[in-house]
């Protein structure tokens, strides 16, 4: 039995240890936000927060997060900066098929909690290794501005 | 006021045809009799046609007939019904068609339903305005009797119908039951321009919410009870198949339940996605490579550089190329190589179906309603009607889930039989096994030579193009191969907009080569449009000419071209001098234009390119014409996207065959752009009153020509071979 909390509430689960993070998510916990696109932390679909920090999903063996606390898209709205990302998001309709955008998202998150003020290099920096194959980063960067400026 | 009937012999059955077979949603409150299927307490809703549901809770439901894979169709079409309707867009909620080819077909397609060559929008503007306004006819008529006042003296703005003399008002959920029992109407009113509300306004994609707090479902996210999850061990080379297995290994994976062989490879099936992946790792298989394909892309290349020393297939000819090439002054000539390309949606392949006593169901970001509905049924042996398709998002396409031939899809049929249909099935490519199972942008060579006369005129051009055809054996081959000329290999070539008096574009279409190849996201323009775009440039500087001055003069007879191309020149600021770079840095700007699918994209990229070769695109300005705009800011959307996905294959994208073997695998091998390498794009829309065409690919082919060409304004070479490489680009 591994346990750890989950947008706030506390999980358990019995699996093989090994198991990376993001399949106990969609698989056993039904969390499907979380996506699957290369499985080699090569593209930022999978990006959660354990404890507040941004982590690759796919390459985080279930056991590294025993007693922690992950947040996953499905809790974005539960903090200020989630909520604050989530509308810019939606108000320069930033997506496109959407299926990178969990992950964008939670790394835009992880970003604004340490940076408030965020400039275009920093946003290069912290976003570099979420992938978008519809290529949405102008809109990506524009909202990520707009979420700071929220903030404020 | 524009007055249509709707007198399509097709459309009109079509539209009453729907009414009766959506009756059993339509029943009024005062019908009682339940239909098949509904409890007669069912709340009455409103259901006139096939793309329009209105329930008592205001709730207005677009049935869309397309896949929303990222384009933005969803809110596209639900803005042009929606516009008709008089609807609050708030309440708008669009819903994907079930697979049905009579009243769901493409209307360019015949009795064929799907979504691809940018054709929604175009085949679907008359269809879902008339059945928004024959909506807005019937709840107009049913308010007029409520009321007891004549029709015309209603009015209905944003989900209201009101009637201003008797100060009375009813929200369209109100009128439901009672628009449920008025006639539809045989023509309807279509509004004039000047009244849109919703078109050419930039309603918010209606899918943002959900596409931002994880709760949109796509294929991946299907969970149903006692589903298994089939990973795949695919051969290593196209043509080899397995000669026999070991599973002993896979089997003591724990939740591996099943390792059957399908026609394709080994399939694993297990409780969850990771126990799949490892019995699938752990498999052992013998493959028998004895009619394996196996050339490198290097060696194929070589053969279709041979192939164009000969004539191919005419596949265009005006005036008398030879005699312009013999009386010419002066003869440009240049060769362009377009590797392999992978469509890498994010999404990577997947396909859930289960198998019932009924028929079977089926999960997909369904992209060839129709196609794949025929193949199921075939596979199972059912009639098609029995198979169900639920169209989800797609995580991405670019042309990938179109596979004319099923594969995947077929695929999770074959599994699903192998295990006698005992449990549903969801279907998971890894990354790599959708880089490596095929279905690519054709390699392709071309050569390319023009003549100018003694007068600096471009008198003549040949186009030689040698590549696999994509249409050859695929249910569209009798419709758009002619002559053994695959109008998709030649397109963008052969109907070249130039006025040059005599021109020669022929085509060699390798029959030898086994490797799946497939439409992808602009299909020949991708490929095409930077031959001609690129070599263009080429001669305008070897005739002392300016790019755009050259091209408006050559594009005389093609208005819009012309439009985008003046539209970009003034907003990039064409002609003005470019701010310098570094030290040691070499800027230049460049120009494309090119039409696609009815919809004409003109572009200028502006690009620093370092001593060593390294390349940075610093702008595009880009300027669109796509008739009349439905949705200025997701045609914006969609372009900016189209540069940094065209941006993507022409810095990185190649797929590589070594021995036939697929090299790359993954994003570390085939990147697309990070965010940092995003030029800023700006999107300008000619104002148009044209009827709409579509915007998901025709942003792709001008952007590597564009590009190209400001690497040959900076530093006079123009590559010649995709993708961009630094070696070429060195000071
Ligand atoms: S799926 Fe984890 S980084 Fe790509
Ligand atoms: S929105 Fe499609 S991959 Fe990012």
């Amino acid at each position: 039995m591994i346990q750890f909390t989950v947008n706030g509430q506390l999980r358990q689960v019995d699996i093989a240890p090994d198991t990376p993070l993001l399949w106990v998510l969609r698989d056993t916990l039904e969390l499907t936000g979380t996506k699957y696109a290369c499985g080699q932390a090569l593209c930022g679909a999978c990006v959660v927060h354990v404890d507040g920090a941004p982590v690759r999903a796919c390459m985080t063996p279930v056991s590294a997060v025993a007693g922690r606390q992950v947040t996953t898209i499905e809790g974005a709205e539960r903090s200020r900066v989630g909520r604050a990302v989530q509308d810019a998001w939606r108000k320069l309709d930033v997506v496109q098929c959407g299926y990178c955008q969990s992950g964008q998202i939670m790394s835009a998150m992880a970003l604004l909690a340490s940076n408030r003020k965020p400039t275009d290099a920093d946003i290069d920096n912290a976003m570099a290794a979420n992938l978008c194959r519809c290529a949405t980063y102008q809109r990506i960067r524009a909202a990520i501005h707009a979420a700071a400026k929220s903030l404020a | 006021m524009l007055n249509t009937t709707i007198e399509n012999a097709s459309r009109r059955s079509f539209m009453q045809g729907a009414a009766g077979l959506t009756l059993g949603f339509c029943l009024p409150a005062t019908a009682a009799a339940p239909v098949a299927g509904q409890a007669a307490s069912a709340p009455p809703v409103f259901a006139p046609n096939a793309f329009l549901r209105i329930a008592p809770d205001n709730t207005v439901t677009v049935i869309s007939k397309h896949l929303e894979m990222g384009q933005g169709t969803y809110t596209g079409l639900a803005t042009i019904l929606a516009e008709e309707l008089d609807a609050d867009w708030q309440t708008v909620h669009i819903e994907g068609a079930p697979a049905d080819a009579q009243r769901y077909n493409n209307l360019f397609w015949g009795p064929n339903q799907g979504t691809g060559g940018s054709t929604a929008m175009a085949n679907s503007w008359d269809q879902l305005r008339q059945a928004g306004a024959s909506g807005r006819a019937m709840l107009v008529s049913a308010a007029a009797k409520r009321w007891r006042v004549p029709a015309a003296e209603i009015t209905v703005r944003d989900g209201v119908v009101s009637h201003a003399a008797s100060k009375r008002q009813a929200r369209f959920g109100e009128l439901a039951a009672a628009a449920a029992a008025e006639a539809v109407p045989a023509s309807v009113t279509l509004k004039e321009a000047k009244d849109f509300r919703l078109i050419g306004r930039s309603a918010p994609r209606r899918d943002s919410a959900d596409k931002t707090n994880g709760k949109a479902v796509f294929t991946q996210d299907i969970h149903l009870p006692g589903m298994l999850v089939a990973v795949v061990a695919h051969p290593p080379r196209f043509g080899a198949t397995v000669r026999r297995f070991d599973a002993t290994a896979a089997r003591r994976v724990k939740g591996v339940v099943d390792v059957v062989q399908i026609p394709s490879g080994v399939a694993v099936l297990a409780r969850d996605t990771w126990s799949a992946k490892k019995g699938r790792d752990a498999l052992s298989v013998d493959w028998d490579e004895t009619r394996a394909f196996r050339l490198g892309s290097d060696e194929i290349l070589a053969r279709y550089r041979e192939m164009a020393k000969s004539p191919g297939l005419v596949a265009h000819r005006t005036g008398d190329p030879e005699q312009a090439f013999a009386n010419a002054a002066n003869i440009v000539k240049a060769t362009y190589d377009f590797p392999y390309l992978a469509h890498a949606a994010m999404e990577p392949m997947n396909c859930v179906i289960h198998l019932t006593e009924q028929g079977c169901e089926v999960w997909n970001g369904e992209q060839l309603n129709t196609g794949d509905q025929s193949r199921l049924a075939e596979v199972f042996g059912l009639r098609p009607e029995q198979v169900k398709i639920n169209m989800l998002y797609a995580g991405g396409s670019f042309g990938r889930r179109a596979n004319t031939h099923s594969d995947y899809v077929v695929e999770t049929a074959r599994i699903v039989q192998a295990i006698g249909g005992k449990a549903p099935v969801k279907l998971v490519w890894m990354r790599e096994d959708d880089m490596r199972a095929g279905y690519y942008r054709p390699l392709f060579h071309h050569a390319l030579e023009a003549a100018l006369d003694a007068g600096g005129r471009l008198s003549g051009w040949r186009h030689r193009l040698v590549g696999q055809s994509i249409l050859a054996g695929s249910p569209f081959e009798s419709m758009m191969v002619k002559d053994g000329i695959d109008a998709v290999s030649v397109e963008g070539a052969a109907n070249l907009p130039y006025a040059i008096a005599n021109r020669l574009v022929d085509l060699h279409t390798p029959k030898d080569i086994a490797v799946p190849v497939l439409w992808w996201r602009s299909v020949g323009s991708s490929h095409t449009a930077y031959a001609t775009e690129v070599f263009l440039d080429v001669v305008a500087r070897a005739a002392g000419k300016d790019p755009v001055a050259w091209r408006l003069e050559l594009l005389a007879e093609h208005p819009r071209h012309r439009g985008v191309l003046q539209l970009v020149a003034e907003k990039s600021g064409w002609g003005t001098p470019l701010p310098v770079g570094s030290p040691g840095s070499r800027r230049g700007r460049g120009v494309a234009v090119h039409e696609s699918f009815q919809s004409y994209v003109a572009q200028v990229a502006e690009v620093t390119v370092a001593a060593d070769g390294t390349l940075k695109v610093d702008r595009v300005a880009c300027a669109v014409d796509c008739g009349i705009a439905i949705n200025p800011d997701n045609i914006r959307s969609q372009v900016e996207g189209a540069v940094g996905f065209a941006l993507s294959a022409a810095l990185y994208g190649e797929i590589t065959l070594r021995e036939g073997a697929v090299v790359e695998g993954n994003f570390d091998t085939y990147p697309p752009i990070r965010i940092g390498e995003m030029p800023r794009v700006e999107v300008h829309i000619v104002s148009s009153a044209a009827r709409p065409t579509g915007i998901g690919e025709p942003g792709v082919p001008p952007l590597a020509p564009a590009v190209a060409n400001a690497i040959g304004a900076a530093t006079g070479k123009y590559p010649d071979r995709l993708p961009f490489r630094a070696e070429d680009l060195r000071a």
